[in-house]
């Protein structure tokens, strides 16, 4: 293995630029919550400054995109694997609310 | 070495390593990130499923952690002040991996210490946050007097769990800042608890641990605070 050079080396100037990127996403989103933006316009740009942000880290902060197909593969498909408990979880929460209003409702009448 | 579909099969059928390029330490930190990613999802999730399936209002975050700067009412101003200073700590962390690996232990040992600092300085205020919401706001795990009850148990649960996290990332920044002043890695001398010669990739393994902590606080930031 001596012939492949082991560590990552980029020119200093992609750091700041990503760094930048990240304080106006960042500013961004806060301003989404400061003119009390709502409903689906607010949720989309949450998620999507979120998701841009993560992307920004996890690709260059930590040098994932300069690594070979076999380690992003096995790092990042199995937090696809999420996906699955996330809609677990909003069908069990989406019933147990329904029940619960049932309950509360006849506790009314 | 073989690219695309064809490196993946290569790389994964080969003899000794799967993880081509990538020292070894490396790939480990990788994996207990994974693990980690996993954890927090989890507490995500919970989180989520309770706020979803709750009849009580839940408390509204954007005035919960609201801080009266000049006279004036700011919405969520100390959570995006603790959201920059986090950012800027990931931004320094992987400065001093490049000058790490430039071999300039002056530049790599500041920057490993103003990315501590910066860590304190977080934890710092997440402590003021906590003794705000405890004793002005009499938030408790099971109940508080803003709404739903689950509201506490969520945000100290899951916030506090990453409070940890930055703390543990603190005291190994200082360990590895030391490690690379005294010239430890140049010399390759073996660490502590540890017979393997000390190189400049602890740098950047440091670096992924503490760039996952700012990775997280992303998420936590979006669906705890901004919901």
């Amino acid at each position: 293995m001596a012939a492949h050079v082991e560590g990552q080396q980029h020119p200093i100037g992609i750091y700041l630029k990503i760094w930048g990127l990240l304080f106006v996403l960042s500013t961004a989103s806060y301003l989404v919550d400061y003119f009390h933006l709502q409903g689906y316009l607010r949720w989309f740009l949450i998620i999507a400054f979120m998701l841009l942000k993560a992307g920004l880290i996890v690709a260059v902060f930590m040098h994932m995109l300069w690594e070979r197909l076999a380690m992003m593969y096995a790092i990042l498909v199995p937090t696809l694997l999420l996906m699955v408990l996330l809609g677990i979880g909003a069908l069990e929460a989406d019933y147990t609310f329904f029940t619960r209003g049932v309950f509360f409702l006849r506790g009314l009448l | 070495m073989p690219e695309g579909i064809q490196g993946i099969v290569a790389d994964w059928s080969s003899d000794q390593r799967a993880f081509k390029n990538v020292p070894w330490g490396k790939a480990m930190m990788w994996i207990f990130l994974l693990s980690d990613t996993f954890i927090f999802s989890c507490f995500l999730i919970s989180y989520m499923t309770v706020r979803m399936s709750t009849t009580d209002p839940w408390p509204n975050p954007s005035e919960v952690f609201a801080l009266t700067l000049w006279g004036k009412k700011i919405p969520l101003i100390l959570i995006a002040i603790m959201t920059f200073i986090l950012i800027s700590s990931s931004g320094t962390m992987a400065m001093a991996v490049n000058f790490g690996y430039r071999k300039d232990r002056v530049k790599t040992f500041f920057l490993l210490l103003i990315t501590a600092a910066l860590g304190a300085t977080f934890v710092g205020m997440q402590a003021f946050e906590w003794t705000k919401l405890i004793v002005d706001e009499g938030i408790r795990p099971w109940g508080n007097p803003l709404g739903a009850a689950q509201f506490g148990a969520a945000f100290f649960m899951i916030t506090g769990f990453h409070g940890t996290h930055v703390s543990i990332g603190v005291i190994f920044l200082i360990i590895v800042a030391i490690k690379v002043i005294r010239g430890d890695l140049d010399h390759e001398r073996p660490g502590f608890l540890t017979g393997r010669k000390g190189k400049y990739e602890i740098v950047e393994i440091m670096g992924l641990y503490w760039h996952f902590v700012d990775l997280v606080w992303v998420f936590i930031f979006a669906v705890f605070y901004l919901w």
